[in-house]
C-alpha cells in the first residue's frame, strides 16, 4: 500500500458512536511506569483512538523492547 | 546464585586460559599467537611476540631447550610442532630492529649482579629496565656463560654480541674479569649495593659461605630465589646443575630480578606469585575429528626451515582452545562468546540497577536443555545459570514481561475450565495409575491421547485416571517460582485425592518437572509403558524404513526411556539411525526454556542445524519436539504417529498446528472425553467463542508470529460490537476496534459477512493507551 493511499484511508476512519472523522491530537499511553504523550488520530468528541499497524509493530515495539530492559 | 557463586563458575570455564606449550615454557612465550603469525607468513609479527618475553630472541631462538614440545597437543594427531625449529627460522628470517625498551624512572637503588650467563644477563636486563643501577660482574672477557659451549654454526658470535649489547643501552655497568670471591667479596658487594643475584652457572668453585643442600648446592628458595642471607638471590644453572636448560636459567633470571624489584620496594615476596615458571594448564583441547599430520621436514635440516617450510609447519598448530559448549550449542555460539565471558555479562545484568540491561535476551534465549554440562570438561551448565538468573530478575522486578508473558498465559489456559480435567476411570472408585498426558501433546495430536487412553484402560486393571493440565514448565523455565508453586500444589492436592496413583507421563518436560519437583509421585513415561506392556496395535508395515531418533532435552539422563523408544521402533520394524547430538548428549527443539519465545530468530537457527544431521525422516517423543521440526520443514513423525498411524507416511508433513489450533484442539478434546468417555453433556460454547471468524492462511501466519490467538479476537469484536466502541472507514467499509483483555492490546480490522466475520488484519501492542489529553 502506498503512502499516499495509507494517508486517505488513515482519514477516512470515522467514530462509529460519534459519527464524526478522526482528528489528530494528543495522546497518553504508559509502559512499565512511564508515561509518553504521542499524536495519534482520536475521535475528538469520545478520545476513541487509531494506533495504525506500523506504529504498533515498529516504533511501539523498539519503544517497549528498550524499556522493558531498562 | 550471588555474586561469588558466578565468579566460581567462571572459574570453570576455561576458555581462554593458556595452552600448554605456553604454560610449560617457564617464561610463557605466547607460542598460539606466534605459530598465528608464522603461518600468515607474518615473521616480523611472530618476533614481536618473541621479544614481549624474550630478552635476548635471537640467542634463544636458537638454543631453547623447548620443552613447550613434549607438551603439544599436535602429538595427539601427529608430530608435536617444531616449535623450536620456527623460533629459530623466526629470528633467522626476521631482522627487523627492536622496539625502544621502555625504561622506568631512576631509582636510587643499587644492585650487583654476579655472572654474566642468561640467568645473570636477563635479571641486569629487567632490573635495569626498572630503573636500578646495576652493575654486572663476569669472571670472563666475554658475556654469554654457558651459552659460548654451543657451537658457532648453531649460534654465530655476532648475535651474542649484537643482543648483550643491549644491556650498555640500558645503562648497565659491566665489569669484566671480575671473579667475585677474588677480586671482590660478597660482604663487600652486600655493603655497597642494595642487592645481589648471584648467577653463577653451573660451575661455581665460590660457596660464600651461604647455605648448602644436601647436594652442596646453594640452597635457594624455589619460589622467591632468596638465599639464606638476607638481600642475596640465587638461580641459574647454579641451581639446575648439572641439567642446563638456557630457557630455563632466563626465567630463574626474571624471576629473581622480580623478588629483588620486591625486595628493594618493601613488598611481599611471596603474594601472587602462582603460575609463575611452567605450570600444568587447566585449557581442554579436542583433537577429535582433526585430521593426522606428520612434521613438515626441512628440504635442508642444517639450514632449518625456508619461509615456505616454516607457514606450512606453522599451519599444523592447533590453536588450542576449548569451546566444546560453544561447537556443540548454537545458542552458546550465537552470542559470539564463550560462558567465562557470558558469565561476566550476566553477572553485571544482575548487578545492575540502571542502565539497559544487555543481557536479558541472552539470559532469555537459552533453553536450559543442559547439553553444555554434558560437554563441558569441567560440568558447566549455563541453563541452570540462565534459570536462576531468571528467577532473580522476576524477584527483582526486572524481567521483561514480553518474552514470557504469551507461554504463561497458555499455561493458564491449560490449567483453566477450558482443558483441566482430574477423574478416576469411569466405573472405577480408585486408580492404581493416572495418565498425564500433558497441554502439548493434547494440543498437537488429542486424538492420540484419546486412544491411549484406551489402551491404558484396557492393558491396567486397577483403574486408570486422567489428569489435563500442565505440568507447569513454562513457569518453571520463565522463572515464575511462584506461579510454579501455585500449579504444582493443585497437582499435588487433585493426585492426593485420586489416592496417589503411579503417573503415566506422555511428554518428556512433564517428566522432568515431576523428576525435580515433585519426588513424592512415582512416575514412568508411556514408552516405558508400551514397551513392557506391548503395542497397542500391531501395525504390519512393508518395509518401514530408517528413521533417526531426536531424543528429548529434558529426559537426556533416563537411559531407560531412550531404550524403550529404541526397542518400540525396532518392533515397529524401524531402522534407527543415531544422530551425532542422541541420548544424553541431545539437543534442545528451541522450545524448551521458552527460548522460542524470546529469540524465535534463534530457535529457528537451531532447529536448521539439527535438521541437517540426517537426511533421515525424524522421530520424536516429545510433541513440541515433533511440531517444532515439522515447521521448519523437515519430515518428523512423532513415535505415536508410527505407533498409531499405520502406513501414513504423510503425518511426518503435518504441520504444527499453531497456537490458536493448539488452545481449540485442548478444549475440544476435554469435551470429547467428557462426552464418551464419562457421558457427560457438554454445553456449547457461548459468548464471544460463539464468534465465527472467517481467517485467511496468510492472517493466520502473521498472528502465529505476533503471538495473537482467533480468541484474542474473538474478544476484541464481541467488545467492539457490544459497547459500540469501533471504528469506521467509509472507503473500506471496514471495522476497526481495540480491546486490552489481558495486558496486551489487540487491534483487528474486520467487516461483517452475513453471521461470520471477515477479518483483514489483527495487530498488538503491550503499550496502554491511559487516555486522552485534551488540546
Amino acid at each position: 500500500m502506498s503512502g499516499q493511499k495509507d494517508q486517505a484511508s488513515k482519514q477516512s476512519w470515522q467514530c462509529c458512536k460519534c459519527k464524526i472523522p478522526m482528528k489528530t491530537g494528543k495522546v497518553r499511553i504508559t509502559y512499565m511506569g512511564n508515561d509518553f504523550t504521542i499524536e495519534l488520530l482520536k475521535c475528538p468528541e469520545c478520545g476513541l483512538v487509531l494506533v495504525p499497524e506500523d506504529m504498533a509493530v515498529r516504533k511501539m515495539l523498539e519503544v517497549e523492547k528498550s524499556l522493558e530492559d531498562k | 546464585m550471588d555474586h561469588k557463586q558466578l565468579l566460581y563458575l567462571e572459574e570453570k570455564c576455561i576458555q581462554g586460559y593458556s595452552p600448554a606449550c605456553t604454560t610449560t615454557c617457564p617464561v610463557h612465550v605466547d607460542v598460539k599467537n606466534f605459530m598465528a603469525k608464522v603461518k600468515a607468513g607474518d615473521f616480523d609479527g611472530a618476533l614481536k611476540i618473541l621479544r614481549k618475553v624474550l630478552p635476548f630472541p635471537g640467542i634463544i631462538g636458537r638454543i631453547c631447550d623447548h620443552p613447550c614440545q613434549d607438551v603439544c597437543k599436535r602429538r595427539e594427531v601427529g608430530d608435536a610442532v617444531s616449535i623450536a625449529a620456527l623460533e629459530k627460522a623466526c629470528v633467522q628470517m626476521s631482522s627487523t630492529a627492536p622496539d625502544k625498551i621502555f625504561i622506568q624512572p631512576k631509582k636510587d637503588k643499587r644492585v650487583a649482579v654476579v655472572g654474566g650467563g642468561l640467568s645473570g644477563l636477563t635479571a641486569a636486563f629487567d632490573l635495569s629496565s626498572k630503573g636500578y643501577n646495576v652493575v654486572l660482574f663476569e669472571s670472563k672477557d666475554r658475556l654469554g656463560g654457558s651459552i659460548w659451549d654451543t657451537p658457532e654454526e648453531i649460534l654465530p658470535r655476532k648475535v651474542i654480541a649484537e643482543e648483550t649489547a643491549v644491556l650498555v643501552d640500558l645503562g648497565v655497568e659491566i665489569r669484566f674479569n671480575s671473579t667475585v670471591g677474588e677480586v671482590v667479596s660478597l660482604p663487600d658487594l652486600g655493603r655497597d649495593f642494595d642487592a645481589v643475584y648471584l648467577g653463577l652457572g653451573k660451575i661455581s668453585e665460590h660457596t660464600f659461605g651461604l647455605q648448602l643442600d644436601q647436594e652442596g648446592r646453594l640452597q635457594i628458595d624455589p619460589l622467591t630465589f632468596s638465599t639464606g642471607r638476607e638481600g642475596v638471590f640465587a638461580g641459574g644453572g647454579l641451581r639446575t646443575s648439572p641439567g642446563y636448560s638456557p630457557v630455563g636459567s632466563l626465567s630463574d633470571g626474571r624471576r629473581a630480578a622480580r623478588s629483588i624489584d620486591r625486595y628493594l620496594q618493601n613488598a611481599s615476596l611471596f603474594a601472587a606469585r602462582e603460575n609463575e615458571g611452567s605450570y600444568r594448564t587447566r585449557l581442554f583441547t579436542s583433537t577429535e575429528g582433526v585430521e593426522l599430520l606428520p612434521a613438515v621436514v626441512p628440504d635442508n635440516p642444517i639450514q632449518g626451515y625456508t619461509r615456505e617450510e616454516a607457514i606450512l609447519e606453522a599451519g599444523r598448530c592447533l590453536q588450542c582452545q576449548c569451546l566444546e559448549c560453544v561447537k556443540a550449542c548454537k545458542y552458546l555460539a550465537h552470542y559470539k562468546g564463550y560462558p567465562r565471558k557470558y558469565l561476566r555479562d550476566i553477572n553485571h545484568n544482575l548487578k545492575m540497577v540502571k542502565g539497559n540491561h544487555t543481557a536479558n535476551k541472552m539470559i532469555n534465549s537459552c533453553s536450559l536443555c543442559g547439553l553444555c554440562q554434558e560437554v563441558c570438561p569441567n560440568d558447566l551448565n549455563m541453563g541452570e545459570v540462565c534459570k536462576n538468573s531468571r528467577e532473580i530478575m522476576v524477584i527483582k522486578g526486572k524481567m521483561p514481561p514480553s518474552p514470557h508473558d504469551f507461554p504463561l498465559r497458555d499455561m493458564q489456559f491449560s490449567n483453566g475450565d477450558g482443558f483441566a480435567l482430574a477423574r478416576h476411570e469411569p466405573g472405577k472408585n480408585g486408580s492404581s495409575h493416572l495418565f498425564f498426558p500433558g497441554c502439548q501433546l493434547s494440543a498437537s495430536a488429542p486424538e492420540y491421547v484419546d486412544k491411549v487412553y484406551a489402551y491404558l484402560r484396557e492393558k491396567m486393571t486397577g483403574g486408570v485416571g486422567l489428569m489435563l493440565r500442565c505440568c507447569g514448565a513454562p513457569a518453571d523455565w520463565a522463572g515464575r517460582k511462584d506461579l510454579f508453586r501455585e500449579g504444582r500444589q493443585e497437582i499435588v492436592r487433585l493426585w492426593s485425592e485420586m489416592g496417589k496413583p503411579v503417573v503415566i507421563l506422555a511428554c518428556s518436560s512433564c517428566y522432568q518437572v515431576f523428576q525435580n519437583y515433585l519426588p513424592e509421585v512415582e512416575i514412568v513415561l508411556l514408552w516405558e509403558i508400551i514397551d513392557r506392556l506391548g503395542l497397542p496395535v500391531v501395525s504390519a508395515k512393508d518395509s518401514p524404513g530408517k528413521v533417526a531418533v531426536l531424543d528429548a532435552c529434558t529426559t537426556r539422563h533416563v537411559k531407560s526411556v531412550h531404550e524403550s523408544v529404541r526397542r518400540i521402533l525396532e518392533r515397529l520394524g524401524y531402522e534407527v539411525e543415531e544422530l551425532k547430538y542422541s541420548r544424553e548428549k541431545t539437543e534442545c527443539c528451541g522450545y524448551g526454556g521458552l527460548m522460542s519465545f524470546a529469540n524465535p530468530e534463534l530457535a529457528h537457527q537451531v532447529i536448521d542445524r539439527r535438521i541437517k544431521e540426517s537426511e533421515a525422516d525424524y522421530v520424536a517423543y516429545c510433541a513440541m519436539c515433533r511440531d517444532k521440526f515439522a515447521s521448519r520443514g523437515k519430515r518428523t513423525f512423532h513415535l505415536l504417529d508410527l505407533i498409531y498411524g499405520a502406513d501414513n507416511m504423510d503425518l511426518a508433513d503435518r504441520e504444527d498446528p499453531g497456537y490458536s489450533q493448539r488452545h481449540e484442539n485442548r478444549a475440544r478434546l476435554k469435551d470429547k472425553l467428557l462426552r464418551e468417555i464419562w457421558g457427560e453433556k457438554v454445553e456449547e460454547a457461548q459468548g464471544f467463542a460463539a464468534i465465527r471468524l472467517d481467517l485467511a492462511d496468510e492472517l493466520k501466519a502473521i498472528m502465529e508470529n505476533r503471538l495473537i490467538l482467533v480468541e484474542d479476537l474473538q474478544k476484541v469484536i464481541d467488545y467492539a460490537e457490544k459497547s459500540g466502541n469501533k471504528l469506521y472507514n467509509q472507503a473500506t467499509g471496514r471495522y476497526l476496534a481495540y480491546y486490552r483483555p489481558v495486558s496486551v492490546t489487540y487491534w483487528v480490522e474486520y467487516s461483517p459477512r452475513g453471521e461470520n466475520f471477515k477479518i483483514h488484519n489483527a495487530y498488538s501492542h503491550r503499550m496502554q493507551i491511559v487516555g486522552e489529553v485534551k488540546i
